[in-house]
């Protein structure tokens, strides 16, 4: 198409000024409510209660930043969350991998219905209740296993694993087979090597998961030493409704700017995993739904 | 899937072949486990819905009340305005949270300069990693009455602020809008991948025949993505009632309850907060049944409309 150098008509002016026009309101979109939470972010409590634009600061005071970091709550559910999501996303992607190799095989027997009772969960559950209940009855309420055992292997993540080993030639296998290596040899030398790209893809889903949930602590835990930072997050925010009865019992009124400056810190990590999470993620879900 | 040399390999007895691949099954066996016990299990616990559940003893000291659960949430004054509910947001989210992803993703592959349309795609791929919780604190920064950009715009222009978060009549359009931010970036990634997919002879071809952009648009693009999003409207469609209660939990009040309150927050309040599983469970129930009324529905509809369906 590139190269045709046809004239353009009236009507390709009019598709090309509404695709750009669509651009730039993405931008400004998705631009505007983070420069607004940034700038409250490091601006003065005076300049913030003032009314008017906070799209760029023209004052610096990060005196909000300072006070939630000598907050030691905040350090230690984030601390929660760094544990949460480097061993949940371990146990996640062990576990995947490990179920994702034999269902990939062919040659297993029954391989479609394990598939099936798979896939049946994905569209299908218990729903919050029972799961609650199931919580409880199995003594994990107010448990830090409670952030990694229900959550730990999710059916898209499994399938798209799966058809990734597919897509590797089998002559492999047999050659290593012929040399008398087990199955769970083949997978661990041969087959993880090759599966980086999903390996990646699947490690990144689980652990922006683990980062980004706090239901879970909602529904399940109590006690303030196991918060995750999203729940921290979350009462952070709400603090300061009723900002008099707070100062009466001694609790930390949260100011607007610390507020901000508590929800910039918890991106910090998701926007550093940004550039990979793009570099593999699209790929991840091309090859995961091409042969879904 | 694929065509297999040895198939008279497959032919040998079972027994045999578990000899052969003990060693595959046993892989399987931790994540088969951990299905039983978390996905399934709390599917049996579906049974609560008919008991009259006791907090202390168990589901094993309850007693059994048949249907009572559902009579009593189907004759309750919270049943009609949940489920209009539920059903209104996710005809808001059909109407735009759906459409737009596709018109997203035609344009960023129809922009020529590749580097904006990467930035395109990097910008409206990001709010998708964003956790629930800090979007709704996005939202309601943005919204509010004293530093949201909408209310400075007001009072510049002479009008009174309006306290959007608290107003029913601005909590679908909020939630909705909301919604599409968070995803439309991720979900235009299907279409764009099926865009991909479509045969640039046929763009070459409408072009010696003299057609313009949008007559390629019309009768190349969209017949060549029809298929995808045939798939990606009856799969959404369930979604989309299930979806979302985390962060109606976080967005709604007391003052919009009328129109933000569906089943999944009433379910949650009524179990978590007031402890009656039993009702909670069947609210659950009645929710999973409209999932998938809406679902076979969609089947059937795009089955008639556009000859593509599911099953």
């Amino acid at each position: 198409m590139k190269k045709n150098k046809i004239r353009k008509t009236k009507e390709d002016y009019i598709v090309d000024i509404i695709v750009y026009a669509i651009a730039i309101l993405v931008a400004v979109s998705i631009l505007l409510p983070f420069m607004q939470v940034i700038t409250i972010s490091m601006s003065p409590a005076s300049v913030v209660n003032r009314n008017g634009f906070h799209l760029i600061p023209h004052e610096f005071d990060f005196s909000g930043y300072s006070k939630i970091m000598s907050d030691d709550n905040f350090w230690h559910s984030y601390l929660n969350t760094i544990i949460r999501a480097v061993v949940g996303t371990f146990l996640s992607v062990s576990v995947t991998i490990l179920t994702a190799y034999p269902l990939s095989k062919t040659k297993l027997p029954h391989r479609k219905g394990i598939m099936l009772f798979i896939v049946f969960t994905m569209y299908f559950s218990g729903g919050m209740i029972p799961t609650y209940l199931l919580i409880k009855n199995l003594g994990l309420l107010n448990n830090f296993l409670v952030y990694l055992l229900p959550c730990l292997v999710t059916g898209f993540a499994l399938i798209i694993t799966r058809n990734f080993f597919m897509t590797i030639p089998e002559a492999l296998e047999e050659s290593a087979k012929m040399d008398g290596a087990s199955n769970f040899t083949v997978l661990l030398k041969i087959y993880l090597p090759l599966a980086t790209p999903v390996v990646a893809t699947i490690a990144l889903w689980y652990c922006v998961q683990h980062w980004n949930s706090w239901m879970d602590n909602m529904l399940y835990v109590s006690d303030q030493h196991l918060y995750v930072l999203q729940y921290l997050l979350q009462t952070i925010l709400n603090s300061g409704q009723t900002p008099d009865m707070e100062q009466a019992v001694g609790i930390v009124v949260h100011t607007e700017t610390m507020k901000m400056a508590a929800l910039v810190l918890s991106l910090i990590p998701i926007v550093c995993l940004y550039p990979f999470l793009q570099k593999y993620f699209i790929k991840g879900m091309i090859v995961g739904s091409v042969k879904g | 899937m694929r065509s297999h040399k040895e198939n008279y390999a497959v032919k040998r007895s079972l027994g045999t072949k578990f000899r052969r691949d003990w060693d595959l099954y046993l892989l399987l066996l931790p994540g088969v486990l951990w299905f039983l016990a978390f996905a399934y299990k709390p599917m049996l616990g579906l049974v609560t819905a008919f008991y009259d559940y006791n907090t202390f003893k168990g589901l094993a000291g309850s007693t059994f009340v048949g249907l009572d659960n559902f009579r009593e949430y189907v004759s309750g004054p919270d049943f009609l305005r949940t489920v209009k509910n539920t059903i209104m947001l996710a005809l808001w989210q059909m109407a735009i949270c759906f459409p737009i992803p596709i018109i997203l993703a035609i344009a960023i592959t129809e922009m020529k300069n590749k580097g904006i349309s990467k930035l395109t795609q990097t910008a409206t791929f990001l709010p998708h990693f964003i956790s629930t919780v800090v979007v709704c604190s996005i939202v309601i920064n943005f919204l509010s009455p004293s530093t949201g950009i909408f209310n400075i715009i007001r009072k510049q222009l002479g009008l009174d602020p309006i306290y959007f978060m608290v107003k029913p009549e601005f909590f679908r359009p909020i939630y909705t809008i909301m919604t599409l931010w968070q995803n439309a970036g991720f979900d235009a990634i299907v279409y764009i991948a099926a865009l991909m997919g479509i045969d640039m002879q046929l763009y070459e071809a409408a072009i010696v025949d003299g057609a313009g952009k949008w007559k390629r648009i019309l009768h190349i693009t969209v017949p060549g993505i029809l298929p995808t999003v045939v798939t990606m409207f009856i799969l959404k469609v369930g979604k989309m009632v299930k979806v979302g209660y985390e962060a109606i939990i976080l967005l709604y009040q007391p003052s919009t309850y009328p129109v933000a309150d569906v089943i999944s927050t009433y379910s949650y309040r009524i179990g978590m907060e007031n402890g009656n599983f039993g009702m909670a469970t069947a609210a659950g129930i009645f929710e999973a049944v409209i999932a998938l009324v809406m679902v076979l529905s969609a089947n059937v509809i795009s089955r008639r409309v556009t000859e593509n369906s599911l099953w």
